[in-house]
C-alpha cells in the first residue's frame, strides 16, 4: 500500500523523525482552520500519488489568508495526470539551505536491505543515479544486525552531507531505518532531507510504501485506507476480497494463480485481443469466490466476452463449475463465458457444466483455444 | 536422479494438524513421500491418520530421523517454524505459506545463511517440489507430473508449474524433479541454485524454465546459464502485458520503473542461448521437439 505523502508524515513522526508542522483539509474552510493553528507562511499541497505534482501546480506557497484561499480552491479538484485532487495537506513553509536524499528499500538480488543517501536530494534520485551515480552513497545492510549509530555516522561523512547536519542526520536514519524495519515498509524514501539556514535537519517530504503481507501486526494501518477515486471495479472487487486489477481491454479474465493470471493476460494478448483485467481467484477457490468474480467482470461496461482460465492444483475445478453455474443464477451475466478447465477434478468439473452448455457458455481443451474463443467472441 | 530431494527422504509437516497441512500433508503421504511425523506445540503424542506428531521439530527428528520439513503454518507464525526447523536440524526446508512480511522473510534468510549454512529453504509461498515417482512435498497434484526424466522445471508460479508439468505428462515427457521457488520477493532457494542443480543431475537432459515479472533473478540466472548450462533451456515469462507499478498477485511480480519488466528478461535469457517462448503450451511444444531429438 502507497501511502499519501501526509500518511507518510504522520507514520514518520510515529517513529521520532523530524517533519513539518501540518494538517490536511478536504475543503478550503477546512484549509483556513489549519492555517490559522500553525500559522503563515505555509505550503499548500496536493495530496496524490503521482509524481510531478509542483510541476502541474498542485504545490504552492501561500503567505496569507488569500493566497491560501485561492490556492486552496484551485488545488482542490485539480486534475494531476488523471488523479484528481480530493486532499491537500497544508504545512509551515521551511526555509532551505540544503537538499538531501535519503532511503531504505530491499535489495532483491543481495537479500539484505539497501540504504541511499545523497548530498544532491530535491530532484528525481534516478537522474541523479543516471547523471551522477557518484553523488549517491549505498549501504548494504543486513536485516539480522540492522543498522546503527557508528555506521549511520560513517555513512553520512561518506555521502559529504554539510559536517553541520551529520550528527542530526545520522540519528535520523537511524531512526527512518526502524520505522522502515519495524513499520514493514517496502520503501522509505525522504526527497527532500532538508537542512534549514538555523541547522535543523527535518523530512520535508515523504514517500512511504507499506508491506501490506504485515498488516496482521499494523492495526493502526486501518487510518491509511483512505483512498483518492478508485476504479469502481477494483472497489467492488476489494469489498469481495479479490485479487484483481483493472484494465482496458474487453476480455474480462478469471484465472486461479497469479503466474497463470498473467499468462492468460499474455496468451489473450498474443492472439489478438485485450484484457480487461487481472483477476487472480487464488489457491482454493470455491463457488461462492467464482460467483463474486464473474459478478465483478460483469459490472464492467467494456467487458464483452469473459475467459475462466482454471488449473485445479488446490481450486478444485468443480467447485469451480459449481461457481459458474451459481453465478449465473445469481446475476444476469451479459457476456459469453469462454471456460478452459484442467487440473484437480476436471473431469467432474466438465460434467458439471455439459448439460448447461450454450452459445454464451462454452468450454474449450487448451489455454490457447479457449484464448482465441474469447478474443473472437469479444470483436 | 532428482535434486534436493528422493525417495529415501523422511519428511515431517509443521502444522499437521491444521487444515492446509492436514490435507497436503496425507496427500504427499498417499503419493508415496515418506512422511514420517507432525509438528504442532502442544499436540505431541496424538497422530493424524497414523502420522505421530510432536510438540517440536527437535523431537520430531529425533524420533524419525526426519531431513526435510513441509512448513505450513500461517504467515504469523511461518519465520519461527522455518527457523525451528533449521534447530532442530532439519536440512530442507519446505514452505508453502503464502503472506509472509517481507522483513520477517529477509531476516529469516539471513539468519539461515549465517548461523545453518547448511539448510535449504525452498520458498516462502512455493507450491513445493515433486519429483515424480519419488518424492512430493507441497500442494502440487502428483497426478500431473510423469516420473522417468529427462525434464528438470524450476517455476516461480505455481499454478504455472502444473500447467508446465502437464504440457509435458501429456505429451510422454517425463520429469526428474520439479521444483516451485515461489513468487515472494526473498526466495530461499534461486532459479541459479536449481539450474545448477540440474546441471550436476546426469539424468536430466533438459531444462523448463518459468519466470515472472519483477526483481532481476531472470537476468542473473541469464548469466549463470550463459557462463555454465551445459543442457538446453527452454523459458517462459509471464507478464509481458502486465500494467507497471502493480503487483500482480505475488508480491515479488511487480514492475518498479523500467526495471524487472518481462521483456527485459526475456532478452536476456534469449543472449544467452535459451530457447525461449511466448507462452506456456509453446515453451512445452519446443520442449518436446527438444527431448524427441536428444
Amino acid at each position: 500500500m502507497d501511502l499519501f505523502e501526509y500518511q507518510g508524515k504522520q507514520y514518520f513522526a510515529q517513529f521520532g523523525i523530524s517533519v513539518s508542522p501540518g494538517d490536511v483539509a478536504d475543503t478550503v474552510d477546512e484549509a483556513v482552520a489549519v492555517a490559522e493553528r500553525i500559522g503563515f507562511p505555509v505550503v499548500v499541497k496536493a495530496q496524490v500519488k503521482v509524481g510531478g505534482r509542483g510541476k502541474a501546480g498542485g504545490v504552492k506557497l501561500a503567505d496569507n489568508m488569500e493566497e491560501l484561499r485561492l490556492h486552496a480552491g484551485n488545488i482542490l479538484g485539480l486534475d494531476i495526470k488523471g488523479h484528481v485532487v480530493r486532499r491537500i495537506w497544508i504545512e509551515r513553509s521551511s526555509d532551505i539551505s540544503k537538499e538531501y536524499y535519503a532511503s531504505f528499500t530491499l535489495d532483491r538480488p543481495n537479500k539484505t536491505h539497501l540504504g541511499m543517501l545523497s548530498a544532491q536530494g530535491g530532484v528525481e534520485i534516478e537522474v541523479v543515479a543516471e547523471e551522477n551515480p557518484d553523488a549517491i552513497s549505498f549501504i548494504s545492510i543486513d536485516p539480522v544486525r540492522g543498522l546503527d549509530l557508528e555506521t549511520a555516522r560513517r555513512w553520512v561523512a561518506e555521502a559529504n552531507l554539510d559536517e553541520v547536519a551529520r550528527e542530526q542526520a545520522a540519528e535520523l536514519l537511524v531512526k527512518l531505518y526502524i520505522c522502515y524495519t519495524e513499520g514493514d515498509c517496502d520503501l522509505a524514501e525522504i526527497n527532500p532531507l532538508i537542512l534549514t539556514p538555523d541547522n535543523k535537519v527535518h523530512a520535508l517530504d515523504a514517500k512511504v510504501t507499506l508491506d501490506e503481507n504485515a498488516s496482521f501486526r499494523h492495526p493502526e494501518w486501518e487510518a491509511f485506507r483512505w483512498s483518492e477515486t478508485e476504479d469502481p471495479r477494483e472497489q467492488m472487487a476489494k469489498e469481495r476480497g479479490l485479487n484483481y486489477i483493472g484494465l482496458d481491454g474487453t476480455v474480462g479474465i478469471i484465472a486461479n494463480g497469479a503466474g497463470l493470471a498473467m499468462s492468460t493476460l499474455d496468451v489473450v494478448n498474443q492472439v489478438g485481443g485485450t484484457a480487461a483485467n487481472f483477476l487472480d481467484i487464488g489457491g482454493g477457490a470455491n463457488a461462492d469466490v467464482m460467483a463474486a468474480a464473474l459478478e465483478v467482470i460483469n459490472s464492467d461496461p467494456k467487458v464483452t466476452a469473459i475467459f475462466v482460465n482454471i488449473f485445479g492444483g488446490i481450486t478444485r475445478v468443480d467447485e469451480v463449475a459449481k461457481g459458474v453455474l451459481e453465478a449465473l443464477e445469481r446475476v444476469n451475466i451479459s457476456s459469453p463465458i469462454v471456460l478452459r478447465l484442467d487440473g484437480t477434478n476436471a473431469v467432474e468439473g466438465r460434467a458439471i457444466l455439459a448439460p448447461h452448455l450454450s452459445d454464451t457458455l462454452i468450454t474449450e481443451p487448451t489455454m490457447l483455444d479457449a484464448a482465441r474463443r474469447a478474443v473472437s467472441l469479444a470483436k | 536422479m532428482s535434486i534436493f530431494v528422493d525417495e529415501n527422504t523422511k519428511v515431517i509437516v509443521q502444522g499437521l494438524t491444521g487444515g492446509q497441512g492436514r490435507f497436503h500433508g496425507l496427500r504427499n503421504r498417499a503419493y508415496g513421500t515418506k512422511v514420517v511425523g507432525g509438528v504442532t506445540p502442544g499436540k505431541g503424542g496424538t497422530d493424524v491418520e497414523g502420522i505421530p506428531v510432536f510438540n517440536s521439530v527437535k523431537e520430531a527428528v529425533a524420533a524419525t530421523g526426519a531431513t526435510a520439513s513441509f512448513v505450513s503454518v500461517p504467515p504469523k507464525f511461518a519465520a519461527a517454524a522455518i527457523l525451528e526447523a533449521a534447530e532442530g536440524g532439519i536440512t530442507f526446508i519446505v514452505c508453502i505459506t503464502e503472506g509472509i512480511p517481507a522483513h520477517d522473510e529477509a531476516v529469516t534468510y539471513n539468519r539461515l545463511v549465517e548461523d545453518f549454512p547448511g539448510v535449504r529453504l525452498l520458498g516462502p509461498n512455493c507450491p513445493g517440489i515433486i519429483s515424480p515417482g519419488k518424492c512430493n512435498i507441497g500442494i502440487t497434484s502428483g497426478d500431473i507430473a510423469l516420473a522417468g526424466g529427462p525434464v528438470g522445471i524450476v517455476s516461480r508460479s505455481g499454478t504455472l508449474t502444473y500447467q508446465a508439468l502437464h504440457e509435458l505428462s501429456q505429451q510422454g515427457i517425463g520429469q526428474t524433479t520439479c521444483v516451485g521457488i515461489g513468487g515472494d520477493p526473498v526466495p530461499g532457494t534461486n532459479f541459479i541454485d536449481c539450474l545448477a542443480a540440474f546441471e550436476a543431475d546426469p539424468e536430466t537432459l533438459a531444462v523448463m524454465m518459468i519466470g515472472e515479472i519483477g526483481g532481476s533473478e531472470e537476468e542473473r540466472a541469464a548469466e549463470w546459464i550463459k557462463a555454465n548450462m551445459t543442457k538446453p533451456v527452454v523459458s517462459y515469462i509471464a507478464g509481458v502485458t502486465a500494467p507497471p507499478g502493480r503487483k500482480m498477485g505475488h508480491a515479488g511480480a511487480i514492475i518498479s520503473g523500467s526495471k524487472g519488466t518481462a521483456q527485459a528478461k526475456m532478452d536476456a535469457l534469449s543472449a544467452a542461448g535459451v530457447f525461449v517462448c511466448q507462452n506456456p503450451t509453446e515453451a512445452g511444444q519446443k520442449m518436446v521437439e527438444i527431448v524427441r531429438a536428444l
